[in-house]
């Protein structure tokens, strides 16, 4: 196992396989109901008026907006990246989009499409979405998105290893991953509908914090359940648990199955009281989703004409 | 060669597995039903309630957390101890309530059923009781009885055997200990049971006896903050109220019942056994 | 100023269709009633809400010989199938008016309307459906065959849970064929007229439910009738022994439902973030007017640092203020009476030595309001350790053991709830064997369901409320 270079409170959990696995273990449990009880009962918040059309402009400032198809083009990601850019043409004080995530092999055209806007193009890498090969080629795949200009990587876990219990392996491969990342974002997927359980979900999260994460995410979009309210839960209980220990801010982003503006407002809320303010920022807390800003722009629209919209007037990619 | 003479026993109270007399030091005289000496049982004082409760509220512990499987045996026990002294308690009985030996046996065998009806109910009364309650949510919920604590009982004036474990047998059964002030004018099968229940395997203080009025210790037990649960049989009816009255300052439960003694050779049902026990609902979450 | 502040969201007030006047139930109609009109105000913003009249001594009179009539007559003989009925239609009635049941519950009692909205109102009318599928069935109960009602039950309950309290009474009552004279909190009887409304709705029979608003006099009046078989009351364990003690010798049966003070005990193996939830809960819901409420939590030593941490920056989240806005976690306290009482028992907690944090949520301007206050370094022997408060206050006390964690647990003459937190499973059911306590919530707090018995141990009374063991409050058994 790599040495780590966590923060030295942190320093013995990383120490060797074993302390990691007994430091993984040693954390509380996540009782289920319990977690999805307070996840359903901060779901009821109601957002209205100012507040929403905030919370709506912070939303597609956080959105990812993602597509990773077999039958992705060239063209695909270009017309994704002028709704990226202006995703309400009739509106241009409409915010735009925090990053485009695509496959390796379109990180160039992404990158060249979005180039002086700001907008970071977000790769994903590691074999994605199994994350089942060896890890030269899942470093290679990283190097390819990166060297194509992508800001950000989206790695996913080895769940098989996880799930066997070899940390250490996951422990190193995040690493290893980070280190191909060079100055690039990683963003860490644990993939939780295959880890199954929230002690995992929680498990995995400390993993990859403690691995050097900068974010981490729940999915990959290809496996149901994707992201889920009561995962996001614990997921930013992690990060705030990580700043309470170590003093520094690391990210958060569920991805997968969040598709209305609803779904995007109960998510700003568990951050805002879950995590705190500090995380109400596309730094700290991303989307992945590629429907979900067509309705963020819809219900944005209707905030501010006063009426009901409806989606023949917002672009469709 | 002349008679030989017996050796009287002397009465004394039951407390903590002992047998003292009463710290007061007071006696009086308990006769036949003809007015023929029998005895002096001993003249329990609030003092000697106060150290029964105390007794009882220590064996508490131990008797409502014992398997009640091994309660059952020991109950079952205490009848085996019983049956082996029916001579005994005929004859005490004979001479207290004025009847025939023959109706006296009938009643101690009664008494002996009695108490074994009671003992069975031991490891039963849960599953009757107790409850999954099929709540509308990922919870697993359930009811069980749990014994209320310390019992005082106030047992019945005339039927000093039968009404006796009547009354006392469902208050051990559920687990519960029991500070008993026997019938006054016919205390010795009280006394004798005692006896027994100090033979048979039955923790000192489960069950502590007193001889004396039930109307002058009965106020003291329904007014001591120890004692969970009164059952004011025994007492007269001016004084029933004085007892539901005290009783109120510690929120005890207080039986309800009949203004006369009932027909104790009736078949019992689990009324009294339910008297004595709080249902307690335990909820845990159900989830992975 | 926090960068994402959520606008207000209130709730319509107009829904509660308020009324300037309500009026005691008696007999199936609303009667101008005899007694001192009184005035409910709105404890979140001082303002009067309506003018009640009360019942007098000859309204309480009428109610009881109405009720008399209706067992006798109507609702004693009706087959069980159709009082059944009945009680199903006053469940879908409650769900149908739930909104209007909502708002007013939340205008009358200072509770957020989310707890009135999805909790208060939703179960009452669960009460209902559970209790109107027992009227049928009673054979099956456990009592014996054809087990028999008590006759007119005097029903006195809080003004913590109005509307709830109302059908945790009058449903068993009514399912098991009783019929009731109940008397609301002298504080917040709109609900229970409305209810009364609801009776009418339903085609309930005259007589088989009256409702006598009024103060502590008319439940006295309940009380010491000679015309009532049964005392059903919930409420402080002061008025309790009071009851217990005034039915003392008479032949009424009572069932009581009393305070608490109950602990909520966390291990360090502790799933922590919901025992925080459920610490958070157990004492904040409802204001902590709650007589379950976990108002003293003990923590082992262990984690107690970690835990506390936690806690406050939980508690810092919630958010007090108008009660009808939906986003409002912590309302209004019930009283001027009942803030007075909190303001001067968290006094002495600090007098005697406990440290004090209160959430810095700003308090309105008007209306009775207390904001989440946490006491640590609590001992047992101090009054916030043993005295109920009733109130967002919680007594923060630490153990070293599982033994030390029971006996200060049971350490108390209540004995109605407790909360225990550990992921080790037999430690759970080892301490649930030796909680003094009718309800143990096992890693959860305060869930209530009409199919679960509830009622406490000791003083906090006796009795129970809920499943088949609660029908026993009103049968002859």
């Amino acid at each position: 196992m790599a040495t780590a270079s966590s923060p030295a409170v942190l320093a013995d959990a990383t120490r060797d396989e074993t302390s990691l696995s007994r430091f993984l273990h040693g954390l509380p449990g996540v009782d289920q109901v319990g977690v999805e009880a307070r996840a359903a009962s901060l779901g009821t918040r109601s957002i209205k008026k100012a507040a929403k059309l905030w919370a709506i402009d912070t939303a597609i400032s956080m959105v990812d907006l993602t597509t990773l198809e077999g039958a992705d083009t060239r063209g695909k990601v270009r017309s994704l990246a002028a709704k990226a850019r202006r995703p309400d043409p009739d509106r241009p004080d409409t915010p735009p989009v925090a990053a485009v995530c695509v496959y390796p092999d379109m990180a160039a055209t992404a990158v060249e499409a979005l180039q002086g806007t700001g907008i970071g193009v977000a790769s994903v890498a590691t074999a994605f979405p199994s994350g089942r090969s060896s890890r030269e080629v899942k470093l290679t795949d990283v190097r390819l998105a990166v060297e194509a200009g992508a800001a950000e990587v989206d790695m996913v876990i080895d769940r098989g290893a996880f799930l066997e219990g070899r940390y250490g392996h996951v422990f190193d491969e995040i690493r290893a991953v980070k280190q191909a990342c060079g100055d690039a974002h990683l963003k860490v997927i644990l993939e939780t509908g295959e880890l199954a359980t929230y002690d995992n979900v929680r498990r995995a999260s400390w993993l990859g914090l403690l691995a050097g994460g900068d974010f981490i995410k729940t999915s990959t979009g290809k496996v149901s359940p994707a992201a889920t309210l009561p995962v996001t839960h614990v997921m930013l209980q992690a990060v705030r648990d990580w700043y309470d220990a170590t003093g520094e801010l690391r990210g958060v982003k569920p991805a997968g199955g969040i598709r209305s503006t609803k779904d995007a407002l109960r998510y700003l809320v568990a951050v805002h009281e879950v995590a705190g303010e500090e995380w109400l920022t596309p730094e700290l807390f991303r989307f992945g989703a590629s429907s979900l800003l067509g309705d963020l722009v819809l219900q944005r629209r209707t905030q501010h004409d006063g009426h009901y919209s409806g989606p023949d007037y917002v672009a469709v990619d | 060669m002349s008679d030989r003479v017996s050796v009287a026993k002397t009465y004394k109270l039951y407390i903590d597995g002992k047998f003292p007399r009463s710290e007061s030091g007071r006696t009086y005289p308990v006769t036949d039903a003809e007015g023929g000496f029998l005895a002096n049982a001993s003249h329990a004082s609030r003092k000697d309630v106060r150290d029964a409760v105390s007794a009882a509220r220590k064996a508490f512990g131990g008797w409502s957390g014992a398997t009640a499987y091994n309660r059952g045996q020991v109950l079952y026990r205490v009848a085996e101890v019983l049956e082996g002294r029916r001579e005994q308690f005929a004859a005490e009985v004979a001479a207290c309530e004025g009847v025939p030996t023959a109706d006296a046996m009938c009643t101690v065998d009664a008494a002996v059923d009695r108490w074994v009806w009671y003992a069975g109910w031991t490891d039963k009364i849960a599953s009757v009781l107790g409850a999954a309650n099929p709540v509308a949510g990922p919870y697993f919920s359930f009811t069980v009885p749990e014994p209320t604590g310390v019992v005082g009982v106030l047992a019945p004036q005339s039927s000093s055997l039968l009404g006796l474990v009547s009354v006392l047998a469902p208050v051990v059964a559920t687990g519960c200990t029991a500070v008993v002030v026997s019938s006054a004018d016919r205390p010795l099968p009280a006394i004798t049971l005692s006896e027994v229940l100090a033979t048979s395997d039955v923790p000192g203080g489960v069950v502590n006896v007193l001889t004396g009025r039930a109307d002058e210790l009965g106020p003291w037990l329904a007014s001591h903050a120890d004692v969970n649960a009164i059952d004011p049989t025994g007492a007269s009816a001016e004084s029933r109220v004085d007892i539901a009255q005290q009783a109120s300052g510690t929120v005890k439960r207080v039986l309800t019942v009949p203004g006369d003694e009932p027909d104790w050779t009736r078949r019992p049902d689990i009324s009294r056994l339910r008297r004595y026990l709080e249902a307690k609902t335990v909820w845990h979450p159900k989830g992975t | 100023m926090s960068v994402w502040e959520y606008a207000p969201a209130p709730e319509s007030r107009d829904l509660a269709n308020l009324r300037p006047n309500y009026r005691p139930f008696v007999d199936g109609e609303f009667v101008d009633g005899g007694g001192d009109p009184l005035t409910s105000l709105n404890p979140a913003t001082e303002e009067p809400l309506a003018e009640v009249g009360t019942a007098s001594e000859s309204d309480v009179d009428a109610a009881v010989r109405a009720a008399r009539r209706a067992f006798e007559q109507v609702w004693g003989p009706m087959p069980g199938a159709e009082r059944a009925k009945y009680l199903f239609r006053i469940a879908r009635l409650l769900q149908e008016r739930a909104r209007e049941l909502a708002v007013l519950e939340t205008l009358d009692n200072g509770k957020p309307i989310k707890e009135s909205r999805d909790s208060d109102v939703p179960t009452a009318a669960a009460h209902f459906f559970y209790h109107a599928g027992w009227a049928d069935k009673l054979d099956y109960a456990g009592y014996g065959p054809d087990p028999q009602p008590l006759g007119v039950a005097g029903q006195i309950i809080p003004w913590n849970f109005p509307l709830l309290m109302l059908a945790w009474k009058i449903a068993p009552a009514l399912a098991t064929g009783n019929t009731v004279v109940l008397k609301p909190a002298e504080t917040t009887p709109l609900s229970a007229l409305v209810f009364a409304e609801i009776c009418q709705q339903a085609g309930l029979p005259a007589g088989v439910v009256n409702i006598v608003p009024g103060a502590g006099d008319v439940g006295s009046l309940l009380v010491r009738h000679p015309g009532i078989d049964k005392i059903a009351f919930t409420g402080s364990t002061a008025v309790g022994k009071e009851i217990q003690h005034a039915v003392a010798g008479t032949p009424k049966r009572l069932t009581l439902e009393l305070g608490g003070k109950a602990a909520n005990v966390v291990f360090d193996d502790a799933p922590l973030d919901q025992a925080v939830e459920g610490i958070v809960g157990g004492i904040f819901f409802n204001q902590g007017h709650v007589c379950c409420a976990g108002s003293r939590l003990l923590v082992q030593e262990s984690v107690a640092e970690e835990l506390l941490g936690k806690l406050r920056a939980r508690v810092s989240t919630l958010r007090l203020g108008d009660p009808l806005d939906k986003n409002t976690d912590i309302g209004a306290i019930n009283s001027a009476e009942q803030l007075a009482k909190i303001r001067e028992l968290t006094a002495s907690g600090e007098d005697e030595g406990a440290e004090r944090w209160t959430s810095p949520c700003e308090l309105p301007e008007r209306g009775f309001y207390f904001a989440p206050t946490v006491l640590s370094g609590v001992e047992q022997s101090m009054r916030v350790a043993r005295e109920e408060i009733f109130g967002p206050v919680l007594s923060v006390l630490t153990f070293r053991t599982p033994d030390e964690a029971v006996t200060k647990a049971n350490n108390t003459p209540y004995g109605l709830s407790a909360g225990l937190w550990t992921e080790k499973g037999s430690r759970i059911l080892w301490l649930a064997d030796r909680m003094r306590a009718g309800v143990v919530w096992a890693n959860t707090f305060n869930r209530f369901d009409p199919a679960a018995p509830f009622g406490g141990y000791q003083e906090s009374g006796f009795g129970r409320e809920g499943g088949r063991t609660g029908l026993e409050a009103y049968l002859h058994v």
